[in-house]
């Protein structure tokens, strides 16, 4: 275990494969390193985030300015997808008018990137592998080689999504949930098509994380260093512990549903199609029998979950921060551990509530409202600790600390807009408006990619032995923080007026203007949002340019560390040599206390470190 | 750079990685199966005729058999390593691995039978199954009008087309002569193939999942008895541990056979 690529004398007996000098291929593409492979999930899920973003920026515009071409790049993208996908302005004839099939396919494609390629590969996948094996003293991973091939079969997924752009007929344009008969009917005249590369696509992400969670459980289990005891696992290993359970049971129902939609599109099965299923005014040719909502149920008995696998690990990655940077103890460590464990548990009994307006039965509905309320309580008392954890402390402002700051109000505000979708009565109003879009994004994006964008502050030090600039992160912050709000503030306002969240033409169809008579027709100001809302989204692309730039410059010039232990923080991590050599840990680590103890009475310091060792 | 309980367990928890990470596999492959189960319910509840008796229970029980004895056998390989004796692994697990061959041999003349039997629903509302000469793989009403046919011969089964009105005068064989139905009488015609009816579309994806599972257990216990036997002389311990491993996963193969059998051949 003490073997590193920094030590100069190799034990003879010793001198097996593991201690030559592994080629560029082996050491930084088909790497088994947990830290390489965190790497490589981080580029390319920065990747896929930008991608997922630029897809949205598209349908924003026009969403603002219907049927008016893209300002650059609509000729490009004409070449790229078709005239069927990109058009031509009415009056003008400028190239570059989304077409709604596009639109469609941009919608579904945005809500799967950004969940599955983007998100949970950054929270579970890159920091998950950064981290958790250096916060519980393991030299890397459980099963070194199944995290290699789960980085793969990501990656994989990934250019099969991205592909699936470029088949006869586009990507799928089903939503990112794939809601059957519409997934089966959609583009059924090619053979394959986009729906079937998603759910070949998805199939492999799906591989992947189950890879990953295995990997990540055992890991946890087995691999924790001497003294680390339970009790003493830092929050963020505990957010990934029960994260990879929620990854490990959702996803295979909704593998399963994707097999069954895959028969369904390719084997003419029925599945998901009821019988007399009529399509563009034929009796479909197939036997019926089959049942719609049994795909939504599968889809959401992931889909609940995956919310909590999407903000469970930016919870872990904000504890670390506010327990370093305020110097002290976070408030009710047990708390937040049997709140987090409580929450994995119930996040899999919730997940009708996505389906109260299904038909499904207003018992049934009951049933998922109680258990949505009490899913709520944890959340809120996790919630509570951190806010607690802040009181009284002397609190370092760096760009780590803000984002983490910023992600309490946001997730807040995420959290509490959702109860009235919690409850029956009040969805009936709310549901598929743009009220459900403002918020689970303000749970996803001002919350989760402010949590994980701390993280990358926060960790940076460490993996490349540099800190990011302060001034560029600041900027980043605050425009951020900004143009986050200024996106998805008004979307509450345009949800509670009525509007849809899937119309193509930003709800101009059903505007007070068009169609006066119509009772709950959109008034002017609301539709007007539209444009506000896409402004600040190209302003929230623009603030990204700091960090990209930062994130870049700061791997090679940036202020070079002096210590090991820049934050002066208190967990294994920052007892490693940095950046951690392969192995991490020159000497075996262990665990002589709990992950918190800062300012403690009596110590010489303002942080006592888990890794050192009781005065004799 | 060693990781550490790769193959002796941990203290604490008693258990070295590979089980852990086994268990909880296992556990994923459990909602995988659980949601098919699920899906199998809810179809049948909601369906109006749920067809029964077409499957072939005396294969399918043999089929069982076969399966139980596979997963006596490896327990047995693995005790035999546990017991130093390496001839009596290769014994038991090559026994394991034609049990997988023979189950996989047999369940694809089940499955063969199945592509070749029809049903024809006819215009007068009755419905015939049987057999359409030339024994063709895979047709229904669609493939008719591609062949420009105006008729099929059919012979039909006799047993199950209680409404055709020919039972009573029930031949010998079991079955009826073969008849000439006009494609005009024709509304839909399917061999028993997964677009047939939610029933064969959920037996076909659970059994040919189960199946997948199947080669891909004996490829990996084959590797075990070939090629990577070779560990037994550097590393018994691991290789017995991976062994174990292995017939963990066969066990859960086997297991959701036996779910599968009485679910989809007898109930």
């Amino acid at each position: 275990m003490q073997a590193t690529s920094h030590a100069t004398h190799h034990d003879p007996t010793h001198a097996d494969s593991h201690h030559e000098e592994l080629g560029f291929w082996r050491k930084y593409i088909f790497s088994t390193d947990h830290k390489v492979i965190g790497f490589q999930y981080l580029l390319t899920a920065l990747v896929f985030l930008l991608i997922g973003f630029l897809l949205i920026g598209l349908m924003r515009w026009q969403l603002a300015y219907p049927g008016r071409a893209i300002p650059i790049g609509g000729a490009l993208m004409e070449k790229m997808l078709g005239s069927d996908m990109v058009g031509k302005e009415a009056v003008t004839g400028k190239v570059g008018v989304i077409m709604p099939d596009l639109y469609n396919s941009f919608g579904a494609m945005h809500g799967t990137i950004m969940v599955f390629l983007a998100i949970v590969p950054l929270a579970f996948g890159a920091f998950g592998n950064f981290v958790t094996p250096l916060q519980i003293g393991a030299p890397d991973m459980a099963f070194p080689r199944l995290n290699m091939a789960s980085y793969w079969a990501y990656f994989y997924g990934g250019v099969v999504m991205l592909v699936s752009f470029f088949v006869p007929g586009g990507a799928a344009k089903s939503g990112w949930t794939s809601y059957s008969p519409l997934a089966s009917v959609a583009d059924a005249q090619y053979a394959v098509n986009g729906q079937t590369l998603w759910i070949i696509g998805m199939v492999l992400l799906i591989t992947s994380s189950l890879l990953g969670a295995v990997n990540f459980i055992t890991t946890i289990i087995q691999l924790r260093a001497k003294g680390m005891t339970w009790m003493r696992m830092p929050f963020f290993v505990w957010a990934q512990f029960v994260t990879g359970f929620l990854l490990l049971l959702a996803f295979p129902p909704l593998e399963a549903a994707g097999i069954m939609q895959l028969m369904d599109n390719v084997l003419d099965t029925s599945f998901f199609l009821p019988t007399g299923m009529v399509v563009s005014g034929k009796v479909a040719d197939i036997s019926g029998g089959g049942s719609p909502l049994l795909w939504q149920h599968f889809f959401w008995f992931l889909g609940h979950p995956e919310v909590y696998v999407l903000i469970l690990p930016a919870m872990g990655i904000v504890a670390e921060i506010i327990s370093n940077n305020t110097r002290r103890p976070l408030w009710g460590y047990k708390t937040l551990v049997y709140s987090v464990l409580c929450i994995g548990f119930l996040s899999f009994i919730v997940w009708a509530h996505h389906m109260y307006l299904t038909g499904m039965g207003t018992k049934i509905s009951t049933f998922f409202q109680t258990t949505t309320m009490m899913i709520s309580i944890p959340s809120v008392f996790i919630l509570t600790c951190f806010f607690i954890s802040l009181w009284g402390g002397s609190i370092r402002f760096n760009t780590p600390m803000l984002f983490a700051l910023a992600f309490l109000p946001m997730f807040g505000i995420g959290g509490l807009t959702g109860l009235p979708l919690g409850f029956n009565a009040t969805d009936i109003y709310l549901h598929d408006t743009y009220y459900v879009i403002g918020h689970f994004h303000y749970v996803v994006a001002p919350g989760t990619i402010f949590g994980l964008l701390a993280g990358i502050y926060y960790w940076f030090p460490k993996a490349t032995g540099r800190f990011m600039n302060e001034f560029l992160g600041k900027i980043h912050f605050v425009f951020s923080l900004i143009f986050m709000n200024a996106v998805f503030l008004p979307m509450f306002v345009q949800g509670m007026a009525g509007m849809s969240r899937r119309m193509y033409d930003g709800g101009a169809t059903y505007s007070l203007q068009n169609t006066p008579e119509a009772i709950g027709a959109l008034n002017a100001l609301v539709i007007k949002h539209n444009i506000s809302i896409t402004h600040a989204a190209i302003g929230l692309g623009l603030a990204q340019i700091p960090f990209i730039i930062n994130f870049f410059w700061s791997m090679f010039a940036g202020k070079r560390v002096t210590s090991d232990n820049p934050w002066e923080a208190t967990t294994l991590e920052w007892s490693t040599p940095t950046p951690p050599p392969h192995g991490n840990f020159l000497k075996e680590p262990a665990a002589y206390r709990g992950p918190y103890e800062y300012s403690a009475p009596g110590a010489a310091t303002d942080f006592t470190p888990q890794f050192q060792a009781e005065k004799p | 750079m060693d990781i550490p309980y790769t193959s002796k367990p941990r203290p604490d928890t008693g258990l070295y990685n590979a089980k852990v990470g086994i268990w909880l596999f296992l556990a994923s492959e459990v909602m995988l199966f659980g949601a098919l189960f699920s899906s199998y319910i809810l179809l049948r509840i909601g369906a109006d005729v749920w067809p029964q008796g077409l499957l072939n229970i005396p294969i399918g029980t043999f089929n069982t058999a076969v399966l139980i004895t596979s997963s006596v056998t490896v327990v047995m390989a693995w005790a035999s390593l546990k017991m130093n004796n390496f001839p009596k692994f290769k014994l038991y697990m090559g026994i394991t691995i034609l049990c997988a061959l023979a189950f996989l041999g047999i369940k694809s003349i089940e499955y063969k039978d199945k592509f070749t039997h029809y049903q024809v629903w006819l215009k007068d509302g009755t419905t015939l199954t049987g057999h359409i000469a030339g024994n063709p793989y895979f047709w229904n009403h669609n493939t008719l009008d591609k062949k420009k046919l105006d008729h099929i011969e059919f012979t039909s089964d006799g047993k199950h087309d209680a409404k055709a009105g020919d039972k009573g005068q029930s031949h010998p064989g079991g079955h009826a002569p073969a008849v000439k139905i006009e494609r005009k009488d024709i509304t839909r015609l399917s061999a028993y193939v997964p677009a047939h009816s939610t029933y064969f579309a959920i037996y076909f994806t659970l059994t040919a999942l189960h199946a997948l599972h199947v080669i891909g257990g004996s490829l990996v216990l084959a590797f075990f008895w070939g090629p990577g036997s070779k560990m037994w002389k550097t590393d018994p311990e691991r290789f017995t541990n991976r062994i174990e491993i292995g017939g963990l996963f066969w066990h859960f193969v086997d297991l959701v056979w036996i779910f599968l059998f009485p679910v989809l051949y007898l109930l």
